[in-house]
């Protein structure tokens, strides 16, 4: 015979200011979970984001991001003419010359500067980041010192606005654009023309070269034929795969510190939420020996009091994820210790954290509410009568 | 001092509760304490960073050059005492994870400048003589447990190539503060290498580290050198050593400002617990407290009571989490995360922070319980069954 709902229910109804106490303390737990999950997937969404599974990046071989490498002319000349490169209608590779520089600009509210991704793109590096829209005034002109600002650059740093001017290489570029890339990475970047910026700096290489396939399983063909050209020495990699491994330390960074956060604030948690169940089964001796006087078996008490602690987790989880998805609106931007430059990402939930936090939460519950609930049931009839 | 008595006795009544509770305590105080510790730690550097030495950088960047030739015109400009060069290695022993900053300097003069690294003479003297020398910090040598004399391969990431390096001294810090886990070896080795093989990146400086006459007029000397080189092809940026490094902790604020605010979020959790406990308590005791007061007893006592109580309550599971946490730290100094910091140590205004906590804990906790136990009417207490 099971216990009513409405029994368990009501127990928790009678003591609002215990149940709120520790639902709140759950709760947090829960927000701090799941806010950690959310960072987490917002970093890898906007990492594989930023790249197409059909382009390749190649650096030099040893570097490990754009910055640190170097593509001479002849090698990115070397890579323009292989096979298995898609061409363009014009007969033309679709492969972008680029090159990195990281600029200093202040964020909103800081008096120190940032750094800031300077991409200089080949005219055909454009239309190979499809995501990339201009949503402000216009692209920049080819051959002239204008820049376009991704969007993130444009809301959270100072003077990164149309019709200011960015002052690097010795020149002021006028910036005549604003660009959403659809929260990918290239949103924390400058765009300009890759010759102009090299001029600036006198730069006689590129930092990388990114190609499209002409057929998505030509990538290993590629790949081999790259190592065996000895003047090549570059190593490739699909464009998302680069950016996934460019944010791997911080996402585990990220996960690291949230995992032992998550374990260490659960302590706590189950601690308080078997406080309270120990308390609830304390004060309700004589309603147990009731209860089993009635003819309650032990089972449905056990299964009572488990069920009280798993709906204060659920209260407590549910509101913690409540609260959690407002988080969505806020986008953070902070160093990726790998690119040495920012990187602005979001919070993003999906169905997975929620299943995630909600079993999170049931399982503090029922941790907490275990023991105690064996402590109810094994009360004999007679000691806990005696005892109200 | 039956005050005392009766809290006490009250506190142990319920053993189990009493005791959730204080590990609950102290746990929340022990990760209060290692969370601000990993904040202290990202500023560890700019702690121990001078404020009478200046470095000059690009001003496009860190990550770009000046031409060497800069460092004469700078030692050239007035206040200027001495300037020498430092660039970022960045190159890989043995395995990508095993990370520490690597700089080659001008060995000639790099160790006068700082005078926070204490380097025995002979072993200086070693280290200078020695082209593929490298001087490194005690920290950084007891963790790969380098000795003087070893030879170390790396692999470089921003200078390609395979670089070897003999141990040839080992620095201490002047004190505590002082960072000891840098790798240094000579510029000249770099320059020379590149000049073999990438000659268009020879003769480049990544930063000047500059030490001047009069500190009390460093912002004016900072504003005279980079004067120097308006207009140029690298533009400059001079300031305070402890300004450079503060740049950097600043780029990576969102996470460290994260962190900050977690901390005190497992202090809310753990007030929502105390509180919890405190209300139960007071309400199981609500016919004790109105006994109290038919006895003559004001209610001042009685909120007195509820508040002494939450007070033992706090101090005593934040003790215990504070000593724990000293142990903690160094712990975690040895695991890879500490490891990643230059420095990871417990400060005393973090073991300030916590008993504070545990003040702030006490007296939120009791506030609603008290008040209402104060305000209790004998009769209906009286009547109330727990």
């Amino acid at each position: 015979m099971k216990i009513p709902f409405s029994y368990i229910f009501r127990n928790l109804w009678t003591r609002k200011l215990t149940t709120i106490l520790t639902a709140a303390g759950m709760g947090l737990v829960v927000f701090v979970f799941a806010a950690v999950l959310m960072l987490d997937a917002g970093l890898k969404k906007t990492m594989v984001g930023t790249g197409s599974f059909d382009n390749v990046v190649m650096i030099r071989k040893g570097s490990e991001t754009e910055i640190q490498s170097g593509v001479s002319r002849e090698q990115a000349s070397l890579v323009e003419s292989m096979p298995n490169i898609a061409r363009g209608p014009d007969g033309k590779p679709v492969v972008s010359k680029e090159s990195l520089i990281l600029i200093s600009l202040n964020k909103k509210g800081q008096e120190r500067g940032s750094n800031i991704v300077t991409r200089g793109v080949s005219p055909l590096g454009l239309t190979m980041r499809p995501q990339a829209k201009i949503i402000r005034g216009r692209l920049f002109r080819e051959g002239s010192s204008e820049v376009i600002v991704g969007r993130n650059v444009n809301e959270q740093f100072d003077g990164a606005e149309i019709g200011q001017a960015l002052r690097f290489g010795g020149r002021d570029w006028q910036i005549v654009g604003i660009f959403d890339a659809q929260k990918s990475a290239f949103d924390s970047e400058v765009w300009g023309d890759v010759e102009q910026l090299m001029q600036s700096f006198r730069r006689t290489s590129f930092s990388s070269v990114i190609a499209q396939l002409s057929r998505s399983d030509g990538f290993d063909k590629l790949v081999a034929d790259v190592d065996d050209d000895i003047r090549l020495n570059l190593q490739t990699k699909r464009e998302q795969i680069f950016y996934e491994d460019q944010s791997r330390a911080l996402s585990t960074f990220i996960t690291i510190l949230g995992t032992v956060l998550s374990v260490i604030f659960s302590l706590g948690a189950m601690i308080g939420a078997a406080i309270t169940m120990y308390s609830a089964v304390a004060t309700r001796t004589g309603e147990i020996g009731t209860l089993r006087a009635l003819g309650f078996r032990r089972p449905s008490i056990l299964a009572a009091f488990l069920l009280e602690s798993l709906l204060l987790a659920m209260v407590g989880g549910l509101a913690g994820l409540f609260f959690a998805t407002f988080l969505q609106a806020i986008t953070i931007s902070t160093l990726n210790i790998q690119s040495f430059s920012q990187l602005a990402f979001s919070f993003v939930l999906t169905p997975k954290i929620i299943i995630q936090t909600i079993l999170f939460s049931l399982l503090m519950g029922f941790i907490g509410g275990f023991l105690p609930a064996i402590k109810a049931s094994r009360m004999k009839i007679v000691d806990s009568l005696r005892a109200a | 001092m039956y005050f005392l008595k009766l809290i006490f006795k009250n506190i142990f009544r319920a053993k189990l509760r009493t005791g959730l509770t204080i590990l609950g305590l102290m746990i929340a105080i022990l990760a209060f304490g290692l969370l601000q510790t990993v904040v202290d730690a990202f500023y560890a550097g700019s702690k121990s960073a001078s404020a009478s030495r200046m470095i000059m950088r690009n001003s496009v960047s860190i990550v770009f050059p000046m031409p060497i030739s800069y460092r004469e015109r700078i030692k050239g400009v007035d206040g200027v005492r001495a300037v020498t060069i430092s660039n970022w290695f960045q190159g890989t022993y043995k395995e990508r994870k095993n990370f520490f900053p690597q700089f080659a300097v001008d060995s000639e003069n790099f160790f006068d400048l700082y005078p926070d690294f204490i380097v025995p003479a002979e072993d200086l003297l070693a280290f200078k003589r020695d082209r593929q020398g490298a001087a490194v910090g005690r920290k950084l040598a007891e963790q790969y447990g380098w000795k003087i004399g070893d030879v170390l391969p790396f692999s470089g990431t921003i200078y390609p190539g395979n670089w070897q390096f003999t141990v040839r001294a080992i620095f201490d810090g002047r004190d505590e503060t002082t960072v000891v886990k840098q790798f240094y070896f000579h510029y000249d080795y770099l320059n020379e290498e590149l000049k073999k093989k990438s000659p268009r990146r020879a003769d480049q400086a990544g930063v000047f580290i500059i030490d001047v006459t009069d500190t009390s007029r460093i912002a004016d000397i900072a504003r005279a050198v980079d004067a120097e080189f308006k207009n140029s092809l690298a533009e400059t940026l001079t300031e305070t050593e402890k300004a450079f490094q503060l740049s950097f902790v600043q780029q990576s604020q969102t996470v460290v400002e994260a962190i900050r605010l977690v901390s005190f979020v497992v202090i809310i959790i753990i007030m929502a617990v105390v509180a919890n406990t405190m209300a139960m308590t007071a309400r199981e005791r609500l016919s004790e407290y109105a006994t109290l007061k038919a006895l003559g007893f004001s209610s001042y006592f009685v909120a007195a009571l509820i508040f002494g109580e939450a007070l033992v309550l706090c101090l005593f599971g934040s003790g215990i989490g504070i000593l724990l946490t000293v142990p903690a730290v160094i712990l975690v100094s040895y695991t890879p995360l500490g490891n990643i910091f230059a420095s990871f140590t417990l400060s005393q205004d973090t073991v300030a922070l916590q008993a504070g906590s545990a003040l702030v804990l006490a007296l939120v906790a009791s506030i609603v319980p008290s008040i209402k136990s104060a305000r209790v009417k004998i009769v209906d207490g009286l009547r109330h069954v727990g």
